[in-house]
């Protein structure tokens, strides 16, 4: 049940973000995905999440293809740059509703222990420090079971301790048969991670059109 | 099933938390009322002729107010993209929003239109007939707004555009709610024309679901 993406190509505002992109993810692997900023790491990753619709080719979990989205959704986890926490809800409450939403509604408690915050809990999220809230995000991975993790820099204002964390919490996820696609800046420990090196588009965009040629310039 | 009913709780919670302005359309509302014997004088002729059409502008203003963070709020903290990878369908998610705005802004509006009404000089069985017009006629509000609000998810200030966009899809409601107290008041049958704005209603839940939740995914890409 491997992740396969052929030839994927995708435009965002009418430039060419992603060219013929090829990859193959075995079951149990993480990726680590690289490159400058801006070369569409993050359109990568939202395109997976059937977020951003792809222009040409394919993306297949095993069996499934991003366009059957309804099967597809309940594969998935992503993780983007917004930690998607309510201020005013407390941390638990913010992570007891994400449960809900994304899977059974169970393993609140554990995912709050690992991440330490289960001493925060009851405050509301408005009083808590960036990192915090990053933590509280990414504890929304262990309350569901979902075979792809999207993880769009994870570590972002995480200390080096909880940055451990998240390479063991990705280490655990893969050692389970699981898929993590992490983009990332840092090095992350992750054992024998293949990397995907990003590289802008170079070759002339084909399908140029002609009425729009210099209008975002 | 867990999913809808989360979501629904969630989004009453934020609403009746501080700034989530879930109690500024009824009070919006009740202060629309209140001004207009000021402005057209006490005469208890006058007021209950026009109570029915105050009333029901009165509504479709109150529920504008609070429409264009119904999307945006969860569209800029990244709850939107979670939401989108839950086990429920855009479309269902749309329909649950709506709902909970509903709770928010349309329930209180029934709740406090029979004392409005008595101010404005409305008899009592026309004050009947303008809750059951206002039960059946306001969740258009939200369902019809939640079209809107998905346009204008991520356009700045886009509560402006969005009242433009609603605004005119609201009429027929205004028309057929309005004309249902009127009918009441005329003691003539009111049955056609709230049958009419529960017609409207149910055009609205079958149709606008897909349309925000077409609106959201072009938003989200």
């Amino acid at each position: 049940m491997a992740l396969q993406i052929e030839n994927v190509t995708c435009r965002r505002g009418g430039r060419l973000v992603l060219s013929d992109l090829s990859c193959q993810v075995a079951d149990g692997e993480a990726l680590v995905i690289r490159g400058p900023n801006g070369v569409g790491k993050s359109t990568l990753l939202r395109c997976l999440a059937g977020m951003i619709p792809i222009e040409r080719g394919s993306v297949n979990l095993g069996d499934i293809s991003l366009a059957d989205r309804g099967l597809m959704q309940e594969q998935i986890v992503y993780s983007g740059h917004l930690d998607a926490v309510k201020p005013s809800l407390t941390v638990r409450q913010n992570l007891d509703f994400w449960a809900k939403i994304l899977g059974d509604g169970g393993r609140v408690d554990a995912a709050l222990a690992y991440f330490q915050l289960d001493g925060i809990s009851p405050r509301p999220a408005a009083q808590c420090s960036a990192g915090q809230k990053r933590r509280l995000a990414l504890a929304r991975l262990m309350v569901v079971q979902r075979k792809l993790w999207l993880l769009d820099e994870p570590t972002v204002s995480l200390d080096a301790a909880s940055s451990a964390l998240v390479a063991a919490m990705i280490r655990d996820h893969c050692a389970g048969g699981g898929i993590a696609l992490v983009a990332t800046h840092i090095d992350l420990d992750l054992g024998e991670a293949a990397v995907l090196q990003m590289v802008p588009p170079t070759q002339t965009d084909p399908q140029e059109d002609a009425f729009l040629t210099g209008a975002w310039t | 099933m867990t999913a809808v009913f989360a979501l629904i709780r969630r989004d009453v919670v934020l609403a009746l938390r501080l700034g989530g302005g879930g109690a500024i359309g009824v009070a919006f509302f009740m202060l629309v009322v209140v001004l207009v014997p000021l402005g057209v004088g006490p005469e208890p002729g006058t007021l209950s002729r026009i109570a029915g059409g105050i009333l029901w502008v009165a509504a479709l203003l109150a529920a504008l107010l609070s429409l264009d963070r119904l999307f945006q709020a969860d569209f800029e903290d990244g709850s939107l993209d979670q939401l989108m990878l839950s086990t429920m369908a855009l479309e269902q998610i749309v329909l649950a929003k709506s709902m909970a705005h509903w709770f928010t802004s349309g329930l209180p509006i029934v709740i406090a239109a029979p004392v409005l009404g008595a101010m404005l000089t409305l008899p009592a069985d026309a004050i009947g007939v303008l809750v059951l017009s206002l039960v059946i006629g306001t969740p258009t509000l939200s369902l019809v707004g939640a079209v809107g609000a998905a346009i204008t998810v991520g356009v700045r200030r886009g509560g402006l555009l969005l009242s433009i966009l609603v605004l005119p899809l609201y009429v027929p409601t205004l028309i057929f709610g309005a004309r249902t107290v009127e009918m009441a008041l005329l003691d003539l049958p009111a049955t056609p024309s709230l049958a009419l704005t529960g017609g409207v209603t149910l055009v609205a839940a079958a149709l606008a679901p897909f349309a925000a939740a077409a609106a959201l995914r072009i938003n989200l890409s």
